[in-house]
């Protein structure tokens, strides 16, 4: 049984102008040490994909109508808040996009990871290495010592220090880390990492991979990637799953998926980055633009910009179909091909 | 009127509509008026708001035939508290407009010309409002000698400073805009810029802030009117009637009661009705 | 920035007392008085100097700690400010503390129920609250706790048959604790208790509104959901984390209310007797005797001035980014 098991999770967003279907369906599954890229436009339901699993978003406007969410066999959608928050910061550690606004500008970065290590000292007394029931100074020293071991771990030079500061007193790579150390406070299993470098400078970007990668091979971390850049999947992604208007429409190991993309969607994509050797001028755009999802299209919702589109894409939505060893495709004309 | 902005204000009708506070303050406001402009004239006794008193029926119970009772000089409660709405919702108004006259003045002189003019101008308006407002217009009040139009006029002494910051902000922020400069280039001198370019796209600020005001002004007026400065009986003034009747508290307390109510219930009604304008014209200001 | 408020304040005080019609003299003189007795009183007083001259005269005296005269009262006016101002000062102080004390959560939970019935009873309470005349209010505490329940003392601050405690800061409550008098300090709380509470509405009512809107913006923060996600809880992300974001709102409010409340605190202190600067200015204005009116308008300045730089202290413990420039 893999570490998290998203199965046939339908979404709904109530908004002002209708309900969107944001998840249609949509099903994956991380085992601890993979790496998985979850990639896709803007909108196409990555980010409610990773909220989901935490249980972040409000219900309503968010419904859930089908499917399931289970981490380490324990079902999500069944779970109660009490339940999330012994798995928040805890079992499941969350990091965002921007760091200029992910960290609360009015407390110093210290007292904010003391409040994150007590509560994951709360669920678990070892990961402050004191026994159960520890009196509330000793564990506050504990989570003090904890907070500076972390920012250390990160790569924040001079953390002793630098743990009574202020969020603004950091540049954003540098916030980014600390962000990085508070998810990890609580010893996760899953990192749900959202966006992580693409508010950052290319240069800090790099950075900030290198030691998303290194802590993950220590760790033995899963993670869930979200992002839209091919070239951060590139880099350090073990699986990836494209994503196209609340759909899952192709998945698989980086390696199989970059080299043979079966999806039209995924080789638009893959076409679109610019590599050295591609001449200029020759990106090629795809036409149209992304459904409406308050009335998505029937069947397979990338039909209407699809140059294969046949009107049996319309009917129904394609399942996925296996084309390597962990390689599947949810597209007709690639099951036709097979 | 542009498509947009059409649209704006149609969707800003509908969140008025839809929000039910605000219905409640349109219908208190109307209903005020209403009273205002009829009421003195069908109130059961006219002669007492004129100041005609009946000692033979001083202090009579709330009943069916005097529904407030009667006050320490006879006279009909019911009938000057609804014949003070008329005093209370004209002083009101015009202080209000007066403020909002004299500080649109200040401020878009000081907000288009800028320079020193501005510098002069506004270093005076921030000290009018360091005044505490209330003491400036009992003070001017007291020495002008009692009378509503003497009131009203200290009164909005001290409120104009509040429009001139804001319509100087907001001029200072149009001047810049580009029909602005075409008006300009075309030619069009400074009073037609300010009149007819300027201040009409800055309506619904001053619009939201009289209304939101309202409430407030007509608290002032009783305010004075309580503390013995400002109108003075026979005019039915909320304020100077809850002041006299403060004096038979407990045994006639529907001498209090009432003018107190009516205070209440007014600036309540506006200060709803202010909050809903505020979320119909300025989008921006909502939550 | 006090010096400067503080000479355009005396300036314009001075100047609308003296454009404003009446003989404040011929008043104090009497109705009697003869042409050449209110000419030897306004010699006496200095009113028949040109005006930069008295102008003058008056800012060297605020300078150098005098006041001017009560004309009527012929007492040095800071000899009653050491008096008036401490007592309505412990009003404003007690009705900004309550308003505070309760305004603050309640915006936060109307905040967080947003559109749910807490938030519609506060919202509707709260604009009840800024409607609410605060005289009366005042007479209506008076009807109800001091007249019916007799529960609160009626108006004052202090028994007329007891010997109040010895004059320290001028603050009664204060005054009684320092005495070590626990009969004296309950005395002079009941008093307070209910001006304070009529005086606090207003400001209470908009702490919440303002606190609500404040802690509705802050909730969309990302670092809100940063926190959700690592796993804090509602209550300590609500009332540690949000709370101190959304205060700095609130603290404009607090510092612009201290000096309205200070302004005001003649319509509470009819009411209930209160000898504070409320009613020593409107004595003082009724008979036209100017001193003291100016004397008042300038304290309040000062005391004005005083509470914002606080505020802005305050604002640098809230907000870090301020404190470090």
């Amino acid at each position: 049984m893999a570490l998290l098991e998203i199965d046939n999770l339908h979404l709904a967003m109530r908004s002002f102008d209708g309900e969107a279907q944001v998840l249609n369906g949509i099903s994956l599954s991380v085992d601890k040490g993979q790496v998985w890229g979850l990639v896709g436009e803007t909108g196409c339901g990555k980010s409610v994909t990773g909220l989901s699993v935490a249980r972040l978003l409000a219900s309503p406007p968010a419904r859930y109508f089908g499917g399931a969410i289970r981490f380490d066999g324990q079902d999500l959608m069944q779970a109660d808040e009490a339940a999330m928050r012994r798995l928040r910061g805890r079992r499941i550690g969350m990091i965002f996009q921007d760091p200029t606004t992910n960290l609360n500008p009015v407390f110093r970065i210290g007292e904010q990871m003391v409040d994150v290590a007590l509560h994951a000292g709360a669920t678990d007394p070892a990961i402050l290495g004191l026994p159960q029931g520890a009196p509330r100074r000793a564990r506050l020293a504990a989570a003090r010592q904890l907070a500076i071991r972390m920012l250390d771990r990160v790569g924040i030079p001079k953390a002793v220090d630098r743990v009574d500061d202020y969020p603004h007193q950091f540049s954003g790579g540098m916030r980014q880390r600390v962000l990085i150390a508070m998810a990890l406070i609580g010893k996760p299993d899953l990192l749900i990492a959202d966006e992580p470098t693409t508010a950052l400078d290319v240069s800090v970007q790099a950075q900030i991979l290198q030691l998303l990668y290194d802590l993950v091979g220590e760790e033995g971390l899963a993670v869930l990637l979200i992002t839209h850049n091919l070239g951060v999947v590139a880099q350090i992604c073990s699986h990836v799953a494209v994503m196209y208007a609340g759909n899952i429409v192709e998945s698989g190991d980086v390696r199989s998926v970059f080299k043979q993309p079966g999806h039209p969607y995924t080789r638009a994509l893959l076409a679109a980055v610019p590599t050295v050797q591609s001449v200029r001028g020759a990106l090629q755009d795809l036409p149209g633009a992304v459904p409406d999802l308050i009335h998505p299209p029937p069947g397979c919702r990338f039909a209407p910009r699809c140059a294969l589109a046949t009107p049996a894409c319309a009917q129904a939505l394609p399942a996925p179909v296996p084309v390597g060893p962990l390689h599947s495709v949810s597209c007709l004309a690639v099951g036709a091909a097979a | 009127m542009s498509g947009a902005r059409w649209l704006n204000l149609r969707r800003g009708f509908y969140r008025f509509r839809r929000s039910w506070l605000s219905m409640v303050g349109l219908v208190i406001v109307a209903a005020l008026v209403l009273v205002a402009l009829v009421g003195p004239a069908l109130v059961p006794h006219p002669e007492h708001v004129a100041g005609g008193i009946n000692t033979t029926a001083r202090f009579l119970t709330p009943s069916a035939s005097a529904w407030f009772g009667t006050n320490e000089l006879g006279q009909d409660v019911f009938s000057l508290t609804i014949a003070g709405s008329r005093v209370s919702l004209l002083a009101g108004i015009s202080v209000v407009v007066l403020a909002a006259g004299f500080g649109t003045l200040v401020g878009a002189v000081a907000g288009y010309y800028g320079g020193w003019l501005d510098e002069a101008l506004m270093r005076f308006t921030d000290l009018m409002l360091t005044l505490p407002s209330l003491i400036l217009a009992m003070a001017v009040a007291a020495a002008m000698g009692p009378g509503l139009g003497n009131t009203v006029f200290a009164i909005a002494l001290s409120w104009w400073p509040g429009f001139a910051r804001l319509v100087r902000g907001e001029v200072m922020a149009k001047k810049a805009d580009t029909f602005v400069i075409a008006a300009r280039a075309l030619g069009a001198g400074t009073p037609r810029i300010l009149g007819r370019h300027i201040l009409p796209n800055i309506a619904s600020p001053i619009i939201i802030k009289m209304s939101l005001d309202m409430g407030f002004a007509i608290l002032t007026v009783a305010s004075l009117g309580f503390v013995g400065i400002g109108v003075k009986p026979p005019t039915p003034e909320w304020g100077s009637l809850l002041s006299t009747a403060r004096g038979y508290l407990p045994d006639y307390w529907w001498t209090a009661i009432f003018p107190g109510s009516a205070i209440f219930l007014a600036v309540f009604g506006f200060n709803l009705l202010g909050d809903g304008l505020r979320d119909v014209l300025d989008p921006r200001a909502r939550r | 920035m006090i010096v400067p408020v503080l000479l355009g304040l005396s300036l314009l005080v001075f100047a609308i007392s003296h454009l404003l019609p009446g003989d404040p003299v011929a008043l104090a003189a009497g109705p009697q008085a003869t042409k050449t007795e209110i000419a030897a009183l306004a010699h006496e007083l200095g009113t028949d100097q040109p005006l930069p001259v008295q102008y003058w005269s008056y800012l060297t005296g605020l300078l150098s700690g005098d006041w001017g005269q009560s004309v009527l009262t012929r007492r040095p006016v800071l000899a009653d400010l050491r008096i008036y101002l401490p007592a309505t000062l412990e009003l404003v102080v007690a009705a900004m503390a309550l308003a505070i004390v309760i305004g603050i959560p309640a915006g936060l939970l109307s905040a967080v129920f947003v559109d749910r019935w807490p938030d519609y009873l506060s919202r509707i309470l709260s604009l009840g609250a800024i409607s609410m005349p605060r005289f009366f209010l005042g007479l209506l505490l008076q009807l109800g706790f001091a007249m019916q329940l007799g529960w609160l003392p009626l108006n004052g601050r202090y028994p007329i048959i007891e010997d109040p405690p010895p004059f320290v800061t001028g603050f009664l409550s204060l005054d009684a604790l320092l005495a070590g008098d626990p009969d004296a300090v309950w005395l002079a709380l009941t008093h307070l208790a209910l001006p304070a509470i009529a005086m606090s509405l207003s400001p209470l009512a908009t702490i919440t509104r303002m606190m609500r809107s404040a802690t509705i913006e802050v909730l969309q923060q990302d670092y809100v959901l940063t926190e959700r996600a690592l796993g804090l809880s509602r209550w300590l992300i609500i009332f540690k984390y949000v709370a101190k974001n959304a205060m700095s709102s609130s603290l404009t409010v607090i510092g612009l209310y201290v000096g309205w409340l200070l302004g005001g605190s003649v319509l509470v202190e009819t009411v209930f007797d209160w000898p504070g600067i409320g009613l020593y200015a409107t004595k003082a204005i009724v008979t036209q005797d100017f001193m003291p009116v100016m004397g008042v308008t300038l304290a309040i300045g000062v005391v004005f001035v005083l509470v914002n730089l606080v505020i802005d202290l305050l604002y640098g413990v809230l907000n870090p980014k301020v404190r470090l420039g």
